[in-house]
């Protein structure tokens, strides 16, 4: 809970300096700055209703074994690209996300997949996608940054097999 | 006496056009949310069949008390991108993280995103911010795949205990090229799709 209660003080925080600077250059900077940042809030609203309160939906019905199953040892670049798509498809926050990538290394996962897995989950796990990105930036954006990030995962895996580590 | 039609009132002096509607603020369902929606029916269908209904007030009600946990912070993020878009000088953001401004701004974007602190929700409003005060989408780019991959919070809270510290040092190592590499794709990739600037 104290993780939670830093994030929120060093937050606010942050609001309120940036509002204090804003304040310094005028009332109007302000208020204009107010207004603009409660009609985003008003207007984001419902995407986010959709994303926090449907992705519980879409968690519930992707089977974890397609995510464990993926990551086996000696799979090669065929498990790099499965690994890619179970980061992907992987429902929940950090904690499921790493767990699931320390179980894959316990379990014999070669170490590259394991990156590809967790770069994947980084650029494309789609609830952080659906909850977070799509409702505050615009969806061409999304689209484009989600495109060009797709060899990441791969140039990563090529990295780690490159130089052997981790 | 008054038998003169009453007629609609005159509108005052164009008022029709007092209040346009401010660049950042997007129609709030577009069609990104509609095919979300769709998913998000489908899944709860097959939750109902697969759990029954009890399944699908359990998960409701589980959502719903996330979903107001997180307001709170949505709107700090919403407020922090407004302001941050309020006050960067816009010729200097357009300067330094604009289409431009070639492997600097790339640089800039990805130091950005590796220091920022919270979660998701002041990494996306900010940059979104960004973007309107003229960033590009490669510097942009830079930065969110940044604040994803090196970003310190999730690794310091989440990646160290959970995956080991040789893991996670490797993994960051291995990380650090890729933001400038994407925003550098991402800014290739745009001016051939986009050859005459943003379309809209």
């Amino acid at each position: 809970m104290s993780a939670a209660l830093l994030i929120d003080i060093l937050l606010w925080g942050s609001v309120a300096g940036v509002g204090f600077i804003a304040w310094r250059r005028g009332r109007s900077v302000l208020v204009s700055s107010l207004r603009e940042g409660s009609l985003e809030f008003a207007g984001i609203m419902p995407r986010i209703a959709i994303g926090v309160v449907g992705s519980g939906y879409i968690a519930a019905v992707i089977p974890q074994e397609i995510i464990t199953g993926w990551l086996g040892p000696d799979s090669g670049w065929l498990g790099v690209l499965t690994a890619v798509i179970a980061g992907a498809a992987t429902p929940g926050g950090p904690v499921v996300g790493f767990s699931i990538g320390a179980v894959a290394l316990k379990a014999g996962g070669g170490p590259p997949q394991v990156i590809a897995y967790v770069v994947a989950w980084a650029l494309f796990a789609f609830q952080r996608v659906i909850l977070w990105e799509i409702p505050f930036m615009p969806a061409r954006f999304v689209w484009f940054r989600a495109a060009v990030s797709v060899p990441f995962p791969f140039l990563a895996a090529a990295i780690a097999m490159a130089i052997g580590k981790p | 006496m008054s038998d003169a039609p009453l007629k609609d009132p005159p509108p005052a002096g164009g008022a029709a056009e007092a209040e346009p509607p401010p660049g950042r603020v997007r129609k709030p369902i577009g069609w990104s949310m509609i095919s979300i929606l769709a998913l998000v029916l489908v899944s709860a269908g097959l939750v109902w069949r697969r759990d029954g209904a009890e399944g699908v007030v359990e998960i409701l009600s589980h959502d719903l008390s996330l979903f107001g946990g997180i307001l709170p912070r949505v709107l700090a993020g919403c407020l922090l991108g407004a302001f941050i878009a309020e006050i960067l000088p816009h010729e200097k953001v357009s300067r330094s993280l604009g289409p431009k401004s070639g492997l600097k701004g790339l640089l800039i974007g990805t130091a950005f995103g590796a220091i920022l602190p919270g979660g998701p929700f002041t990494a996306y409003p900010v940059a979104a911010a960004l973007l309107t005060v003229g960033a590009d989408f490669g510097a942009t780019i830079a930065m969110v795949v940044s604040w994803t991959l090196i970003g310190y919070g999730r690794a310091v809270a989440w990646e160290l205990p959970i995956m080991g510290t040789e893991f996670t040092l490797w993994r960051i190592v291995i990380s650090l090229p890729l933001p400038v590499l994407a925003g550098a794709l991402g800014r290739f990739v745009y001016a051939r799709v986009y050859p005459n600037g943003a379309p809209e």
